[in-house]
């Protein structure tokens, strides 16, 4: 990518008329994301006016040159220069340096690999009793509920620190939340009237006599009192933790069971050798990018492969396209252990790079070995049906059947 | 995996390709008496890892000595990192290799950029710099001016051309005060300019040993938090090594040799193991890896000084060894 202000010729950019928020799309996306990236480097969509991005390189270069491609005018659709957000920014989604550089270095160093060390002996064990109640109950089952959201909501909202009542709110903040970055479609419109009572139940959750006296939130908040931030800003970072680390991190445990259930031999490869479990984990995710897409704003005049884009300019990314470039990836759409997925944008790139990662790696790891020790074989037991979301690539249900060892 | 392993030539950024270590000197200028300003660049331009005000880079010179350097540009300018380096005529010889043979396109070994220094957000600031101390101050300036917060500076010096920097300065008006003992042989009331600054106000400061010493005496009445230091530190460790070494993996009988200018990483995938890694910078943690023997090469952005001083772990995306011999387990 190039800033050349004043290059002799400027192409004019390819345009699209594809929707990619419309039910079609989001449920199956894959040929628009292949077309998009045959088109060029940056594709006009004309029906939002936005400029798109699907080749890996150039996804790669945009996230992580924050100095040209800002989020603090929105991740979203929104161009938060011409219309109020819906709520309070982000303090790390939604900001750029300066203001970006305390909050991300707090929770960087709270949800940081070194950190989650003492969590892992519990989370090991809290997976395996869950599959031991799983499989107790049966061998058939919906893998959505029974593991890919069970997980989580076991262990992560405890380790945040979060009081039992109230926990069904997560869910539904997060799927409207994640809808928000796109339009105002048929998504968010369903999801809207019942927000204020999540966003309420969220937000009240987010003080700091509303946390246990110990978590992730406790930490952030422990971070005001050696001044690495302030009160004003720790609930907004406790927010961040109950909107971005729910269902992500669910809808990634259901990729990477999607695609164990289809991948007969990559599963008999994880029980021979469990270590495979954090590639697999990253691997799920380059495949099926759960966080899809992420919007950026132009800083300035940019240009790149010819195309010159203004500043103040709306740019979407495809994650979930450039994680299956076949310009970066050899056969894309398979699911490959033997692969080295380093280096997929589906966590994003840069200073932006998801902070709660090591979080959902963890999360995985426990789930999948504890899985791995008593499960021989996992395969389709139906139909699986999609979940359609805006931003977020999801399962709705998942039919499985397990044979356990014997 | 022969395809998409980071060697693969359609990788995206050139830096996930071969790591960044090593930096070209694009340009060089006396700043103040006996101080000289670096300019340093990717030998191929591109574009430098991220920092934020505070932090420095671990600058391994051609004689082998490794040097912290804090950064004192933009960290919008994501092509180069500027330096000012103080020249100590009685040091060990780190200063003294900069000022008399470092020249424009010689290259120089890096590690970082690491921040142990971060500018935390405040109601106000008071920034206090000894000298070549104003470095890691100066791009807190405009943050903090970015950030909308109110600040001031007392900045400190022998005399008024041992003061870099003076003309950016000038620009703030009364919000700088500057205090030179060779004049009138005056020390500075630091004690007073600091009881002048809110009671909430945080406190920054950087310099020598005894100034420093001043402010946190000043300070002690103040928030545990509220008054940070960044005290000058020459590493101890020994010459960042130029020659192969060798890494064992244990658990197995595999010894593998790392030659300079390939990665452990990339040293790892080649004899066959499969190391995690996302940033390929040092940056975001992916690629911890445990070490049980040796003396680590720490280039990451991660560690602080205590964890990098336990040498327990590393980051083999960017750091090496400085041992000859290097035991990690997979």
């Amino acid at each position: 990518m190039t800033e050349t202000l004043h290059g002799p010729v400027h192409r004019t950019r390819p345009t699209s008329s594809a929707d990619p928020f419309s039910a079609e799309l989001l449920a199956d996306p894959h040929e628009f994301h292949e077309a998009l990236r045959e088109a060029g480097e940056v594709v006009h969509l004309e029906r939002y006016d936005v400029d798109a991005m699907g080749r890996y390189d150039t996804v790669h270069a945009a996230l992580t040159d924050w100095q040209s491609f800002e989020s603090s005018a929105g991740v979203g659709i929104s161009d938060f220069r011409r219309e109020p957000p819906w709520r309070p920014p982000s303090l790390l989604l939604e900001a750029d340096p300066p203001h970006h550089d305390a909050p991300r270095a707090v929770l960087q160093k709270i949800l940081g690999p070194r950190a989650l060390r003492a969590l892992e002996p519990q989370w090991r064990a809290d997976a395996a009793a869950l599959v031991d109640e799983v499989l107790a109950r049966g061998t058939e089952f919906d893998a959505v509920t029974e593991l890919a959201e069970a997980f989580p909501l076991r262990v992560f909202p405890d380790a945040v620190g979060l009081r039992q009542e109230g926990r069904e709110h997560l869910l539904p903040y997060g799927d409207h939340l994640f809808n928000t970055f796109g339009p105002e479609n048929f998504l968010v419109q369903h999801g809207a009237p019942s927000l204020p009572e999540h966003a309420g139940w969220v937000n009240e959750q987010c003080a700091r006599d509303a946390l246990a006296p110990t978590g992730f939130g406790a930490d952030i908040w422990a971070a005001t009192d050696r001044g690495d931030i302030t009160e004003a800003q720790a609930p907004l970072m406790v927010r961040s933790l109950l909107s971005a680390g729910v269902d992500t991190t669910i809808h990634a445990l259901g990729a990477i069971l999607a695609a164990f259930a289809r991948t007969p031999e990559a599963w008999a490869a994880l029980r021979s050798n469990p270590a495979l479990a954090r590639v697999a984990f990253d691997e799920a995710i380059r495949l099926e990018s759960p966080v899809q897409t992420f919007f950026r704003t132009t800083t300035r005049d940019v240009e790149i492969d010819g195309v010159r884009i203004p500043e103040g300019r709306k740019i979407l990314m495809f994650l979930g396209s450039a994680n299956r470039d076949p310009r970066r990836w050899s056969d894309p759409g398979r699911f490959d252990l033997h692969r080295d997925p380093s280096g997929h944008v589906g966590f994003g790139m840069g200073i932006h790079q998801c902070v709660g990662q090591h979080v959902a790696r963890l999360e995985a790891v426990a789930l999948l070995t504890a899985l791995a020790a008593r499960v021989e074989t996992i395969e389709p037991a139906g139909t699986p049906t999609r979940h359609l979301n805006n931003t977020l690539r999801a399962w709705e249900t998942l039919p499985v059947r397990l044979t356990p060892d014997r | 995996m022969p395809n998409d392993s980071p060697r693969s030539p359609v990788s995206a950024d050139p830096a996930a390709a071969s790591p960044v270590d090593r930096l070209v000197v694009a340009a060089r200028r006396v700043v103040a008496d006996q101080v000289v300003e670096l300019e340093l660049q990717r030998p191929d331009a591109g574009r430098l890892p991220d920092w934020t005000p505070g932090a420095h880079l671990d600058l391994m010179l051609p004689n082998g000595l490794t040097r912290l350097y804090s950064l004192l540009g933009d960290p919008r300018d994501a092509s180069s990192y500027r330096i000012a380096v103080q020249r100590e005529e009685h040091g060990d010889g780190g200063s003294r290799f900069v000022h008399d043979r470092l020249e424009v396109g010689d290259m120089v070994g890096f590690g970082g950029p690491r921040n142990n220094f971060r500018l935390v957000p405040a109601t106000s600031y008071a920034f206090v710099a000894g000298g070549i101390g104003i470095t890691p101050i100066l791009p807190m300036l405009r943050a903090a001016t970015v950030l909308g917060i109110d600040w001031r500076l007392l900045y400190l010096g022998r005399s008024p051309g041992a003061l870099a920097y003076l003309a950016e300065l000038a620009g703030h008006g009364d919000r700088v005060q500057l205090h030179c003992s060779g004049s009138s042989g005056a020390r500075a009331d630091i004690d007073a300019w600091i009881a002048e600054s809110p009671s909430d106000a945080k406190v920054y400061a950087c310099g020598p040993a005894g100034l420093l010493d001043a402010v946190v005496r000043a300070g002690a009445n103040r928030r545990a938090g509220w008054v940070r230091v960044e005290r000058f530190t020459a590493t101890a460790s020994g010459p960042a090594r130029a020659t192969p070494f060798a890494l064992e993996i244990a658990g197995t009988d595999r010894t593998l040799i790392v030659e300079p200018g390939t990665t452990v990483v990339e040293t790892l995938r080649i004899a066959g193991f499969d190391v995690l890694t996302s940033c390929a910078r040092g940056v975001c943690g992916t690629c911890e890896t445990e070490v049980l023997a040796g003396e680590p090469d720490h280039r990451d952005a991660l560690l602080d000084d205590a964890e990098r001083a336990r040498g327990n772990c590393f980051f083999p995306c960017v750091s090496r060894s400085r041992s000859d011999r290097l035991v990690i387990a997979l």
